[in-house]
């Protein structure tokens, strides 16, 4: 047992990380029935005998959502099955009214496939299947444990719901962040989901294991679930290795169990639920009759596909010079993307763009809690904005301030300027002016110049900028105060 | 269906298991009637087991049709209190269950 501990201690360790992302169709109606697909509607308003469960009913499979799968796994790079079927997957659990969940089991939509993380490594797929969600219990109390009595809404219940599982070959948690990342941008330029994680229109739950570092055999796993954001699925993960690791060292085995994320208590805990593949008696569903997709309707899917982030970032790299980082994450929410181009269409300045769109735009609608959808500042605006301060009309400062009242209020930045006054003085003698008043009011400035510290000269910037109330053009300044002390 | 196939009569038949599945309760003369009737089952399936399909494709389904799809269109639901008539229990809008245990 000691020299086991000792091992044990002395082992370095690596995590071993597969994710299972559900990820709810953003279809007009439900799976298998015509209820509306919406959240937050009023609790059991969107349900019907289908969707309900009741006997004597039948599902009819959502081409939208078959084609909206399929299309991801086209994006992906993953094979589409030429037959495909749905299972009942038997549980007894209220919140499937039926009792048992539509899903595929053994017949997926797609296998195969990746998805390519911007550091340049293949997160290998599994599989997508497709499946209805379930419906939603709220625990009387709080928590389900201590509570009296659940109540149900089953307006989630059939909501076509997609599940892409990965292969176990996300090593650390930061990395399951960026396949979350990555793959919630190719869902999004897709247009098949919200992805919202807070609305549950994406979900991930995790395999987690540990391993001797090298080795290749895989350790015992235990899947993580109840993780409410990418923040806290990094969080849990960090958490489940460190628990794993300290568990071995301590000379104990690791059990396959469910373990659920605490975000309160910033832990997992055992469900201590075993439930397994055969507890589930999969047998193929007698409602629905298999799939088998043309190939030219896959064709034409495969035509249909926007331009996925990778390639917009590879264009943006090439086309508008953008350094690796810019592109990926203006390239990575497709709004964002939209906005940035049609500011370089209008302005001609790429670069500007990209800065504006990556720091200050960014900045000023977290400030007023919009998003770039929802702003009334228009990329015309924008692109104004960027030739003002290219043309010398207005500050770098003044730019900034502008562009927060054109976020918060959609105002053309020539307007905001009038009213504030914010218009840059570049008016030669003027300057001049200023100049002359700062070098009377600082000799001791001349001196130190004329020693060789060019500080002082920086230093009389500062006093005439001062003096202008930060609207002289700092450029036309320097260079006067350059020629007058020379 | 996959993996090592065992012969299904040798298959230990956890009775307790399988009605905890179905959520159902049985006597101990029912537990003993079905465990026998279940050994019986397995032995056809046996039988089954022994005949050559390698050249038959898994079935299932033996309608002869594939594809029933429908458009994505929205149709009306039937309303909430509509959808909790036959509830035994109700709060609000919602079912109410008893408290659910993992």
């Amino acid at each position: 047992m000691s020299t086991k501990v000792a091992n044990a201690a002395a082992t370095d360790y690596e995590p071993v990380i597969g994710l299972e992302v559900h990820v709810e169709l953003k279809t007009n109606s439900k799976m298998f029935c015509g209820c509306r697909n919406e959240f937050g509607a009023e609790p059991n308003s969107l349900v019907c005998p289908i969707c309900l469960g009741f006997p004597g009913t039948l599902p009819v499979i959502n081409r939208k959502a078959v084609e909206y799968l399929c299309k991801t796994g086209l994006a992906l790079g993953c094979s589409i099955a030429a037959h495909s079927k749905f299972d009942r997957k038997n549980y007894f659990y209220p919140d499937m009214p039926k009792n048992y969940q539509i899903s595929q089991y053994d017949m997926p939509l797609t296998t195969g496939g990746s998805v390519t993380l911007p550091s340049g490594k293949r997160v290998r797929l599994n599989r997508i299947h497709l499946e209805e969600d379930t419906g939603k219990n709220v625990h009387a109390g709080g928590r389900m444990a201590g509570a009296e009595y659940t109540l149900i809404d089953y307006n989630r219940a059939g909501v076509p719901l997609m599940e892409i599982v990965t292969e176990p070959d996300l090593s650390s948690p930061d990395e399951a962040e960026a396949y979350l990342v990555q793959l919630k941008a190719v869902l999004s330029a897709l247009g098949v989901s919200d992805v919202k994680m807070h609305e549950g229109s994406l979900r991930c739950d995790a395999n987690v294991s540990i391993r001797p570092a090298g080795s290749s055999a895989l350790g015992t796993k235990a899947e993580v679930k109840n993780m409410n954001s990418f923040r806290s699925v990094v969080s849990a993960l960090e958490y489940e290795i460190a628990r794993q690791k300290a568990s071995l060292a301590a000379g104990e085995r690791i059990v396959q169990e469910t373990r659920n994320w605490d975000e309160a208590r910033k832990l997992t805990y055992s469900t201590r639920s075993k439930e397994q593949a055969h507890d589930y008696r999969y047998f193929p569903d007698p409602d629905l009759v298999p799939l088998s997709l043309e190939p030219a309707t896959l064709e034409r899917w495969r035509a249909e596909l926007p331009e996925l982030p990778l390639a917009k970032r590879g264009r943006f790299m090439e086309s508008y010079g953008l350094s690796d980082y810019d592109a990926t994450i203006l390239s990575a929410d497709i709004p964002t993307a939209v906005f940035f181009e049609a500011v370089v269409a209008a302005s001609g300045e790429p670069k500007a763009a990209a800065n504006w769109m990556l720091n200050d735009v960014p900045r000023a609608l977290e400030k007023h809690g919009l998003t770039i959808e929802s702003t009334r500042m228009k990329p015309g605006q924008l692109a104004e904005l960027i030739k003002l301060v290219k043309s010398g009309t207005i500050s770098g400062k003044a730019a900034k301030e502008i562009c927060e009242a054109m976020v918060a209020d959609g105002e053309d930045p020539q307007a905001v300027i009038a009213q504030r006054g914010l218009a840059q003085v570049s008016d030669e003698a003027a300057i001049a002016k200023l100049v002359d008043e700062a070098l009377a009011a600082n000799p001791d400035s001349i001196a130190s110049y004329k020693a060789g510290k060019t500080k002082a000269l920086e230093f009389v910037v500062g006093q005439v900028m001062k003096a202008s109330r930060g609207k002289a053009n700092v450029e036309i300044v320097r260079a006067a105060l350059i020629k007058r002390l020379e | 269906m996959r993996g090592q196939y065992m012969r299904m009569a040798e298959v230990p038949i956890d009775i307790d298991h399988v009605a905890k599945l179905a959520r159902i309760e049985l006597t101990e003369e029912e537990a003993a009637r079905f465990s026998s009737q279940f050994s019986r089952l397995f032995e056809f399936i046996d039988e089954l087991a022994q005949l050559d399909v390698s050249a038959i494709p898994a079935t299932a389904q033996v309608i002869p049709r594939i594809n029933v799809l429908r458009a994505d269109e929205v149709r009306p639901s039937i309303g909430t209190d509509a959808a909790l008539e036959n509830a035994p229990d109700r709060e609000g809008p919602y079912f109410k269950t008893p408290r659910i245990l993992e």
